[in-house]
This record gives structure tokens, sequence and C-alpha cells, in this order.
């Protein structure tokens, strides 16, 4: 497997550079992955030759754009197997996902008095959404508390979901503990009280394989740039039934049936939710993205970077000092690992680790409920994806020590 | 590793004055209080400040950060003790020039004694917000309108 992988590497010229006269290990992929030259090319080779509006031009290039951009939504239907490719709505990306559904669903189903359950794991963007509407509806926002270990407790999760919950909105993967959690459980929680879950896949959909239909999810929100596609792209997986039920997120071209002066009627789901002139490179390079990621194989790499946390996790353990958050083994865990090394604050530790050529980030990880809980101000993390190996692990390891040489910690 | 580079950052003083910081510490008369944050990391600084007549009398700061903000705040605290306000003033647009790679005079930038080491962070642009955090502080808790 491993020769496989190597072999991936060369499809990615950005890794291919020195950085301060070091070879570039780029471990910072939580935060956004590397392209292909396949995916560069594929969005160079529609601007060249078919480029155009979608869904109102009547020319070829316009016919060709459209076709494009919905054959993009089918690959994104198969990836995660939604029943329909309806279900499958284009976004900015996993934060405008979420807003969307808060704004939407959450605004015409959440009144005073109602619950919204949440995770201290969240990420910003699927915690504020949540929050504001919390506090425009008078709703209560509750937490599910995690477990020693730092995954989340499932049996307070059954305590805090209750005939008063309306949302369910958790993490499927953390950005910072390295845990998966039980999407399909939580699901089953929340149905037993007619409450809805929306899960955020921002850091499982790249890495792992994702049933939708399987969770039992109700909304999903993911983003293409973690997952070797642009920025600017993303999606969000709504049961249909829901979907039809809510209003349009944002009004404008597009999205409209008829339009009268004083009133307007909507076009079917997902063009209702997709206003405006949307990212059709971006959905076209997501897709291309998705033919790359299946080529290899969604459970593969799962495998793959199973084995690099293998490999690297014993290795930081092993040095004095490093305390990693999340759960100490190998089990349970994707390809994040957040660490702090004692007595050296991240940020220095991330300025040092770039001078050996390691990308890390270094900083609350834009989850501030979470540092609190976990105490801690800031931490450096390292996220692996595809392309890394375990040289570039190898290298992290000589380099913290080097950072612990030199500040002397 | 590149020392060399780690060196340019982290000179011998910076690192002293991380491990020792100078007027760490609450005051206990403070004519005024402030408190800014650096959201990219979480990085928090109280500057507590006790001005007589115009001058700073007494500085102290409390927080946590990394080993520049911490230096870069012990430094600044040695630094304008017994200033005017409008000295002050005039040190916290020197260092944030100097550090944004503007040019400056020699004579200027020796008004900012140790601070003056950090015109290394200008090599550093993610961490510049690190060193000038405390004298965004300092503008703020001298009158002049910052951004929190």
């Amino acid at each position: 497997m491993d020769n496989k992988f190597l072999k991936i590497r060369n499809d990615f010229p950005i890794l291919n550079q020195k950085v301060n006269n070091e070879p570039l290990v780029y471990l910072d992929n939580a935060a956004t992955s590397q392209k292909p030259q396949a995916v560069l090319d594929e969005m160079v080779r529609y601007y060249q030759n078919d480029n155009a509006n979608t869904h109102r031009s009547v020319h070829t290039l316009g016919e060709r754009a459209t076709e494009e951009y919905e054959a993009a939504r089918g690959k994104v239907q198969k990836f995660i197997n939604a029943k329909e490719s309806r279900e499958v709505i284009f976004t900015k990306g996993t934060t405008d996902s979420l807003n969307l559904v808060a704004a939407t669903y959450g605004e015409e189903n959440v009144s005073a008095g109602d619950e919204i359950v949440v995770s201290y794991m969240e990420h910003h963007s699927n915690l504020i959404p949540w929050q504001q509407l919390a506090l425009r509806k008078h709703a209560t926002l509750k937490y599910i508390e995690l477990t020693a270990d730092g995954q989340l407790d499932m049996a307070d999760a059954e305590q805090k979901i209750t005939v008063k919950t309306k949302i369910v909105a958790i993490a499927h993967a953390s950005n910072v503990l390295g845990v998966t959690n039980d999407i399909q459980k939580l699901a089953q929680m929340a149905h037993l009280h007619n409450a809805v879950i929306v899960a955020d896949g921002a850091q499982a959909v790249p890495h792992q394989p994702v049933d939708v239909q399987n969770l039992d999810v109700d909304f999903y929100a993911f983003s293409g740039h973690k997952m070797l596609a642009p920025m600017g792209i993303g999606v969000l997986y709504g049961k249909s039934d829901l979907l039809k039920a809510m209003s349009p997120y944002q009004y404008g071209g597009e999205m409209i049936d008829f339009v009268e002066k004083y009133q307007s009627t909507w076009t079917d789901i997902p063009w209702k939710f997709e206003a405006g002139t949307q990212n059709v490179a971006g959905a076209i390079g997501l897709g291309k993205a998705i033919d790359y990621l299946t080529e290899i194989g969604m459970q593969n790499i799962a495998e793959y970077e199973k084995h690099l946390v293998e490999y690297a996790l014993p290795k930081l353990l092993e040095i004095p000092g490093v305390t990693v958050y999340g759960p100490q083994n190998q089990i349970n865990r994707n390809a994040v690992i957040s660490f702090n090394l004692k007595n050296l604050h991240p940020h220095d530790l991330a300025t040092a680790l770039d001078m050996d050529g390691v990308a890390v980030r270094a900083g609350h990880h834009c989850a501030q409920p979470l540092m609190k809980y976990l105490n801690v101000v800031a931490t450096a993390r390292a996220s692996f994806y595809i392309y890394n190996t375990v040289e570039d692990i190898d290298q992290l390891i000589y380099a913290i020590k080097d950072a612990k040489e030199f500040f002397k910690v | 590793m590149s020392l060399s580079g780690l060196n340019n950052l982290y000179r011998e003083v910076i690192l002293d004055h991380s491990e020792h910081p100078h007027h760490k510490h609450n005051l206990e008369h403070a004519t005024d209080k402030v408190t800014l944050k650096n959201p990219t990391c979480g990085d928090v600084i109280n500057l507590e400040v006790n001005l007589v007549d115009g001058k700073v009398a007494d500085i102290g700061f409390t927080g946590e950060g990394c080993t520049i903000s911490q230096s870069s705040a012990s430094m600044m605290t040695d630094a304008v003790i017994g200033k005017t306000t409008a000295d002050s003033l005039e040190m916290a647009q020197i260092f944030s020039d100097m550090v944004m790679g503007k040019k400056r005079s020699d004579a200027d930038l020796e008004k900012l004694g140790d601070a003056a080491i950090l015109s290394s962070v200008m090599q550093f642009p993610a961490r510049i917000k690190c060193a000038t955090l405390c004298w965004w502080a300092l503008r703020k808790s001298l009158g002049e309108e910052v951004d929190d």
C-alpha cells in the first residue's frame, strides 16, 4: 500500500519545493489540503473550453457548463450516497452550509424554550450559527460533555438530547481531538425525540467513506478545499422532504420560478438554494477531486492515514514534555494530532518547525470553547493526508526535538 | 535546522526577557487598565498603567502568550517608565514602523531600548502581531483609539 501512496506525492506539484531552505513537509491538512495536478488541469480545461453561465444560456457553451455542473452534483451524490442528486446543494463551504441550515430550517423550527444540542468539540462554524440562533429565538444551547480522553460522552448525549431538543449539531470528526463521532447513534437519539441532526463533515469526508443514508443524518455539511478541491466550493446535503419545506436562503437570480411585481415563487430543490451565479469551476474541480479520491478508494485512504497516525503517535508521546490531546492510542483516531510542548507556546513551536520546513497549525483551531475545556490557550496541530509519508513524520519529530533543544525546554 | 534563522528571531535578549519578564505583575494604583487579545492564537495581555502628571509613573502587565509577546511586553514596560504620554505614544509608533519594515532613524530606534532588537520580527510576518499586541494595549491605555 505504501508504494501506491508514495507515488501520489508526485501528483502534487506544490509539495516539490523548499521552505526556509528545507524540503516542505505539509502537515496542515485539517486547515486545507493541497490540490493535485489533475484538479488544477480540469479547472483550466473548463475555463479554456466550456466557461459559461449555467441554467440560462441558450447556447452550446451554456449547455456544456450546465451539464458539467450538474454532473459534479451527481458525483457528490454518489460519493456520499445521497438518495437523489437534488439533495446536494452547492455552497461556498462548510460554514456557508451550516449557516444555511441555521438561517432556514433553524429560523423556521426553533422557538423560545426549545433546545439545541452541540458538543464541546465543535468548530466555530458548527457552534456560532446555533449559538446566535438560540439567542435570537430565546432557545437553550446545551453542550455534550467529553470523556477524560477527549471522546464524545455518549451517556451525556443521551441525557442532553430530550423531547425539547429541536436540533442536534455535531462534528462527524473533530479538527482538534482526532476523534470520529458515532453520528449514526446520535441520529437515533435525535430522531427518537423528533429532532433533526446536522453533522459537520468537514474533517470526515476527505478521510473516510461517508454514507449519509447509513448515518441517517438530516443535514450534512463539508468543504471542497479540505479534500483536494479548490476553495470556495462546498456541499450541504439535506433530506429532500426537509429541503422542500424550507424557505430559500438567499434571493436573486436563478432560484426563482415566477417573479411578479409584488410576489414570487421559487424553483425546485436544489436550485432554490443556489441563488446567483454559482462557482461552476469549483464544482467541476470538486467533481474531479472526487474522481481522484474514489480511484484511490476512501477505505484505503482511511487505512493509510491510520497507519501514519500509528507511526506518529508513539513517536510524539516518547518526546519528554509532549502532551497529546484526545485519545492516546490510535484506536478511534483520525489523522489529526493536537499537542503541546511543555514550557513552549505553540506559536513559538510552529515558527521553529517552519524553519525546518514543517508546516503545522498553531492556535485555537477555531474551537475556543474546546481550548477552555482542555484548559489550554492554544495547541500545535499536525494533520496528515494522502500525500504525507512516514518520512514527513520523521521530519516533524526531528524538528520538535530541534525546537526543544533550541528553546531548552 | 536553520538555526541561524531561528536565532535571528529569538536573540538571547529576547529569550531572557521572556524567561524573566520585567514588570509582570498587577499595579496597586493603576489609573488605567486595558485588556487586549490576539484572536488568532488566544494570547491575552492585561496592561495596567499609573499615569502621574502626564508621565508613566509605573506600568505592569499580566496575561499569557508566546515568547515574542511576553518579551515584547517586558521590553516595552522598561522603555516607557518615566516617559511622558507623548513620548510613549511616539515610541509605540516607532516600534510599529520598525516591525512593519518602515525606515526609522537609528536615533529613533535607540529610544526603544532593548525593544529595538525585535526589529527581527519583520522577517517573520506571522509573528508581527505577537510583538505589537502590548504596544497596542499601551496606545489604548494612553487614550488612543484602538480596535479591540
